[in-house]
């Protein structure tokens, strides 16, 4: 073999390598989840543990009911949604149908910088003013509540929302507004009637990354969710959603123990929740180009 | 046979920013004719169609000059809603363009936005207008399917049937055959020849022939110029300008 030959095997390697590591990790990591998190099930038994009302992981005996962390995640992110499908859609239709060529390309990377700021920075922001207003608003005991959570995050969704809506409203061909101008539409109809039911399967691709992000994110909820796990009847009660007990307890559940697993089970499930969040959004991402007449 | 004029371009400057495109245009469209536009690419055919249904205005940073009448009314006067003359002038475009719609929605959409709700009123129209377009006896069967299913020959005649469903007076064609194939291509000139009866018609094409095959009228652009006006016949075979002359005999082009 020459020496050139020899180079080209080795550049393809390499890339392939990178390519794979990916994936490499995914499967690493759920074989990681599967084998320390399904134990637990075998002590348990996998619906005790999901619907199990009570979390008491250092009790003795302890109680391994996840449900009141269910719905400590599940509330802030419906919260989290009311708050960034609004926001998020409504400044998307804003950059695409109003702002002129200037603001848009002022706006948009203003709305995105927002995805940037770090999850504790945002957690700070939410325990030093979000909190105490919400304390005082309503007048509660504690301001850490699943509303502040639903509020901050929510504000961290909605770039993404935002940015997708915005993408597929752009995406939408211009002949679309033209033929129903030339039909004499005006533009509320054309915007109601053929813009956004032609971008409608990417803003709800949208809406469900948006989602999907506000479920998994841990250092704000851990910081201004109030941590306690007891089902929620309002949203101005605390919450201990699912990501923030794991970062909670991690650190004290002793290696190899029954609550180490519990925790391990309820990365597991977290982890299922977000994927299916991830497979429906490119499912319809994918209607979208198809209907679009872009490539499937 | 007398020629009324329906619609009529005086003096008419038009201009992307400083950009002028189209310089002193003067131009009749006769009822029940054809008029077709024929030139070079880039000579402001395309741009001189659209403003005949106040399409250019969406586009940002233009602006003109000079009176465009409908029935002697000028459509640009502040008192005239771009959204009527648009219902009156309806448009057909380079590419088809028919909406993520079902077929059927495709018709009654521009029937639902002028406000009609009277179901089978609009169900008569999209037959009708099917119909007209020549396309009813293939698509009868499927209303309900996408009309993005369909051949680029049938969106094509979809889209005029959708015109037609408005109660459009005048058709603008922009290279409606741009992107079909010889088949749909004269399927299309069939049915710009059978709509004439009715409507009175403006296409843009790049087709010499097909100018000469479907219009009574033509006009020749040149780089934002109308060089010359007239009887197809007369521009076709006795044209009075050398520049018109040239680029019928395939000179350049």
């Amino acid at each position: 073999m020459t020496y050139r030959k020899a180079k080209e095997k080795i550049y393809k390697w390499i890339f392939t390598i990178l390519a794979f590591a990916s994936l490499f990790f995914l499967v690493g990591i759920v074989i990681v989840l599967f084998k320390e998190g399904t134990p637990i099930f075998k002590e348990v038994g996998f619906l005790k543990f999901i619907l199990g009302r009570h979390w008491y992981p250092t009790s003795n005996p302890p109680d391994f009911g996840i449900m009141p962390l269910m719905l400590g995640s599940l509330w802030v992110t419906l919260g989290a949604s009311m708050v960034c499908v609004p926001l998020g859609v409504g400044s998307a239709l804003y950059l695409n149908e109003i702002a002129g060529f200037k603001q848009r390309q002022l706006l948009k990377p203003v709305i995105e910088l927002l995805a940037s700021i770090p999850s504790v920075v945002y957690g700070f922001f939410g325990l030093t003013v979000v909190t105490p207003f919400i304390q005082k608003l309503f007048g509660l005991p504690t301001g850490m509540t699943a509303l502040n959570a639903s509020l901050i995050l929510g504000i961290m969704a909605t770039p993404t929302v935002c940015s997708i809506s915005e993408d597929a409203l752009s995406y939408v061909p211009r002949s679309f507004r033209e033929a129903s101008f030339a039909v004499g539409a005006n533009r509320w109809q054309t915007l109601t009637q053929v813009v956004i039911p032609a971008a409608g399967s990417g803003i709800s691709t949208g809406i469900i990354l948006g989602m999907s992000r506000a479920i998994g994110e841990t250092m704000t909820v851990l910081m201004i969710a109030g941590g306690a796990a007891v089902i929620p009847h309002t949203f101005l009660e605390p919450v201990r959603p699912m990501t923030a007990a794991i970062a909670a307890e991690m650190g004290e559940a002793p290696m190899g123990g029954s609550h180490y697993h519990a925790l391990f089970a309820i990365a597991l499930i977290l982890f299922l929740i977000t994927f299916v969040f991830n497979i429906i959004a490119e499912i319809i991402s994918r209607k979208f180009r198809i209907k679009l007449g872009l490539s499937g | 046979m007398d020629n009324k004029v329906k619609m009529q371009a005086k003096k008419v400057d038009f201009f992307y920013g400083k950009n002028q495109a189209l310089k002193n245009i003067n131009l009749d469209v006769y009822l029940n004719r054809v008029t077709a536009m024929i030139g070079p690419s880039g000579c402001g055919k395309s741009t001189f169609i659209r403003l005949f249904n106040r399409m250019n205005e969406l586009v940002p940073h233009t602006s003109l000059r000079g009176r465009i009448s409908l029935d002697g009314q000028d459509i640009n006067d502040p008192s005239v809603d771009a959204v009527d003359i648009r219902r009156r002038i309806g448009m057909v475009f380079q590419k088809p363009n028919p909406f993520p719609k079902s077929i059927f929605e495709n018709i009654s959409y521009g029937l639902k936005v002028n406000g009609i709700k009277d179901k089978a009123f609009i169900e008569q129209k999209v037959e009708d207008s099917l119909k007209k377009a020549v396309i009813w006896d293939e698509v009868k069967d499927r209303l309900g399917d996408s009309a993005l299913r369909l051949s680029g020959g049938q969106q094509q005649r979809l889209c005029i049937a959708r015109c037609l469903a408005v109660e459009t007076e005048v058709i603008l064609f922009d290279e409606p055959c741009a992107s079909l194939d010889p088949i749909s291509t004269a399927k299309i000139e069939e049915l710009i020849l059978e709509l004439k009866k009715d409507y009175s018609i403006v296409i843009v094409t790049h087709n010499m022939q097909q100018a000469a095959r479907v219009s009574d009228y033509t006009g020749f652009f040149l780089l934002g110029e109308l060089i010359e006006f007239g009887k197809t016949q007369d521009i076709f075979t006795a044209p009075k300008d050398k520049k018109t002359e040239a680029y019928i005999t395939g000179r350049f082009g």
